[in-house]
């Protein structure tokens, strides 16, 4: 009697899942979780399409002629992947999923600070993202994603235009959730929960939501001033009536250098909750991880000009935009080195979502230090605009975020869904990431130190250079399944995976207090925090007070 | 229990707040970090100005000699007052004044659409003289004793005005808009000295669009005014 009764209690608990069905309750929700899954939904479907696109460039690559498409239609191929990847799918990626669903868990709070702006932000984002499909459909944009004029201004017969107003508006939408999350994490703590005690994904995220709400307005108006550019034709980027191109290019990487933080950051967040949870072991040198987002996200705006080594900028401003630059690499060091102490005598365990976090650890590292390459000046003349710098990017723009995104999705998948993921093809698709990724872009690494230009259809009849982009086309089928397995085991999981309890790592954080999955206010009491982050004696005592834990990890 | 509940929740609680001073503080620091965002907007336009300003004074002086500074300078005084009139009704509002709020919302709105009235005026001006940047711009360059440069550098100029005061006066609209709605609840009887968040609110944005006009003034009228005048 008393069994079945709660074996019924557990069954129809009600959750921000099961509350109400229907597709109202998820398009009119205030809900940040089932926002946080409406961005996920979407991001996955437009990842998808960018990363199809990704698909044709490396089918065009295999042989040296264009014989699968011209340049014309290469240019309009490679410009929507970076579009699609850059805008639609890499800055919102982590923080309006991941973010989204965890900040308010994270700190004790009810829900972000704004609910009803955080649904508008979403609108935003799927207007925006509507405007860059109908340029996708009309056509495609071949401009590249960095939309230099005067060629986007004057000469381009693509959908600059249209493209243009879709990253205004999704700009926008990335802005309302910096904002919230900032007011979010200074009004909604929860009682005892200081800054000193805030998980380190809440820092990372925060620091985030500092260059999300200082960058995006400078890209915001530059676009803007490049649609009106484009539609009347003023000159204010056009050389020939007095206006100047350099400064489209300026003002452009004042968001866009600090746009990849925007990216990373939240990858490094994960990145934090991973390592120490799943080393069960207090993260080593807290406060510098901490501070080191908040370096990162404010010196990250002061290095813009070493994209622009070869644009006519001074070579006095080079110099100190060079040295800035190898600053920048202070703060990700102290990351990597406080993340690699803390792996040391941990008690480690090799799930998939550490998997993921080795996979950053390697990825990240090579991403960074060849982003020194080209931080030099001397050396940026010959590596810029080669299949160098497209495989740096990659390796910190793919190979970190990405593996931060899906390993913080492995990791948190049983709060999210309620349910178990498929361990062994978590394992198997961790892997296929990791070896498809390498194949993928470690080749580009030796083409572009070889001299392959980026963004061209053809290359010469080399066997070498051939032999290179086969291997990187063969990776990014690789590369293709180990996204798509995921996806797939997913979706299997919402129905046949095992039931996951509150805290099934068993991981710190008070996310893991609430229930799996949460209700939708999330904690029935509002939690009161006595204890320091990553208190894995607190983990204990509390699984120990908690007889009806189901599920015991080998630790 | 069921009495002190009531009492601990004001009608204007949001459910995920636990009190109405922590939703005060979200709305306030929700607004000025909105106001950061503005700036950083602007700020890349007031770039702009800066370094064409830099590179092409001549041209900047000759068209910023087209604007009219006595119109720009009433629009400037009728801002200010505004300002002032808004920050009564904030007054107002803290202190219970339920009347003097909204006379003191209807002035800021009567004196904001002024501004936009002028502001109408003075585009108007413009498109006559076809010295609107995009479409019908005269060509300098045909009239003898110009240096051909200049009408490019002219219309670099006129261009930052038109943006700059276009987005400013934006801005103005979407403030008259709140105003609107701030006039509504008020005349409801919404406002308390226990809540009017929103009217402190709204009067931090409006001050803000005020002071953008206060660097846009002397920026865009004033620059030629001292050298060449009318
Ligand atoms: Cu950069």
């Amino acid at each position: 009697m008393e069994a079945t009764a709660v074996s019924t209690a557990t069954e129809s608990r009600e959750n921000y899942l099961n509350i109400n069905y229907g597709w109202k309750s998820w398009l009119f929700t205030v809900d940040h979780k089932r926002i946080a899954i409406l961005y996920l939904a979407s991001i996955t479907f437009f990842f998808f399409i960018g990363g199809a696109y990704a698909g044709a460039v490396r089918l065009e690559l295999l042989t040296p002629a264009g014989d699968l498409v011209q340049a014309d239609t290469y240019n309009r191929l490679f410009t929507m992947h970076g579009v699609f990847m850059v805008f639609l799918v890499l800055i919102p990626s982590i923080p309006a999923t991941l973010g989204n669903f965890l900040l308010p868990l994270m700190i004790g709070a009810k829900d972000l600070a704004f609910p009803r702006i955080n649904l508008l932000s979403w609108y935003i984002y799927m207007l925006g993202a509507a405007c860059i499909v109908y340029a996708a459909l009309a056509g495609g944009v071949d401009t590249g994603w960095t939309f230099y004029p005067p060629y986007s201004s004057i000469y381009s017969n693509s959908q600059v235009l249209a493209a243009g107003v879709g990253i205004f508006i999704a700009g926008f939408s990335s802005i309302l959730t910096g904002l919230n999350f900032i007011v979010t994490v200074h009004t909604m703590r929860a009682p005892g929960m200081t800054w000193f005690r805030m998980p380190l994904f809440v820092w990372a995220t925060y620091a985030t939501s500092i260059i999300q709400i200082l960058g995006t307005p400078v890209i915001a108006v530059t676009v803007l001033a490049l649609a009106l550019e484009r539609l009347f034709h003023i000159g204010i980027f056009d050389p020939k009536m007095g206006g100047d191109p350099v400064l489209f290019q300026h003002l452009f990487w004042f968001y866009s250098h600090p746009a990849v933080y925007i990216m990373i950051l939240p990858a490094m967040g994960v990145i934090s909750e991973l390592i120490a949870n799943m080393t069960r072991k207090k993260i080593f040198g807290y406060k510098f991880v901490a501070f080191s987002s908040l370096a990162i996200a404010i010196f990250g705006f002061l290095v813009w000009g070493h994209h622009l080594f070869t644009s006519s900028q001074s070579v006095y401003a080079g110099i100190v935009f060079s040295i800035l630059s190898y600053i920048l690499g202070v703060p990700s060091a102290i990351k990597t080195f406080n993340w690699t102490a803390t792996l040391y005598k941990g008690s480690m365990s090799y799930e998939t979502p550490m998997l993921y976090a080795f996979g950053f650890l390697g990825l990240f590292v090579i991403g960074g230090m060849t982003g020194l390459f080209l931080a030099a000046l001397g050396l940026d003349i010959h590596l810029h605009d080669t299949y160098f710098v497209v495989a740096h990017f990659h390796y910190i723009m793919v190979g970190g975020v990405l593996m931060g995104y899906l390993g913080g999705l492995h990791y948190w998948w049983p709060k999210i869904s309620g349910k178990m993921y498929p361990e062994f093809w978590g394992r198997l698709s961790a892997l296929f990431v990791f070896v498809g990724f390498n194949l993928t872009f470690f080749p580009q690494f030796l083409l572009g130190y070889m001299g392959m230009p980026r963004r061209y259809h053809a290359y010469p009849d080399d066997t070498l250079w051939q032999v290179l982009n086969v291997m990187s086309t063969a990776g990014a089928s690789v590369l293709g399944v180990g996204y798509i397995l995921p996806m797939l085991y997913f979706a299997w999981s919402m129905k046949y995976g095992k039931t996951a309890s509150a805290n099934p790592w068993p991981a710190s954080g008070l996310e893991w207090q609430a229930a799996s999955p949460p209700t939708t206010f999330n904690f029935d009491t509002t939690p009161v925090v006595t204890w320091e982050a990553y208190d894995f004696n607190h983990v204990k005592e509390l699984k120990e007070g908690n007889s009806a834990s189901p599920q015991e990890q080998t630790v | 229990m069921a009495e002190s509940h009531t009492i601990k929740h004001h009608p204007a609680l949001k459910h995920h707040f636990d009190t109405m001073e922590q939703q005060r503080e979200a709305g306030t620091i929700g607004m000025w970090v909105f106001l950061l965002t503005e700036i950083m907007f602007f700020g890349g336009l007031f770039l702009a100005y800066i370094i064409y300003r830099a590179k092409y004074p001549a041209g900047f002086e000759a068209a910023s000699n087209t604007l009219d500074v006595y119109l720009g300078g009433f629009n400037t005084v009728v801002l200010i007052l505004s300002s002032l009139t808004m920050a009564m009704s904030v007054y107002c509002a803290q202190t219970g004044k339920q009347k003097m709020l909204i006379v003191y919302l209807v002035l800021t709105l009567i004196l904001g659409s002024v501004f936009l009235g002028v502001k109408a005026v003075e585009y108007e001006h413009k498109f006559e003289h076809h010295l609107f940047p995009a479409v019908g711009f005269y060509d300098w360059t045909h009239e003898p004793g110009h240096d051909p440069q200049l009408a490019d550098q002219a219309r670099i100029f006129l261009w930052l005005y038109f943006a700059m005061t276009g987005l400013h006066a934006l801005h103005m609209v979407v403030g008259a808009g709140m105003l609107l709605v701030l006039i509504y609840f008020a005349w409801r009887g919404k406002y308390s000295p226990e809540y009017h968040a929103p009217i402190e609110l709204g009067g931090l944005y409006w001050h803000f669009v005020d002071i953008v006009w206060i660097f846009l003034f002397p920026l865009l009228y004033l620059l030629g005014f001292h050298l060449g005048g009318h």
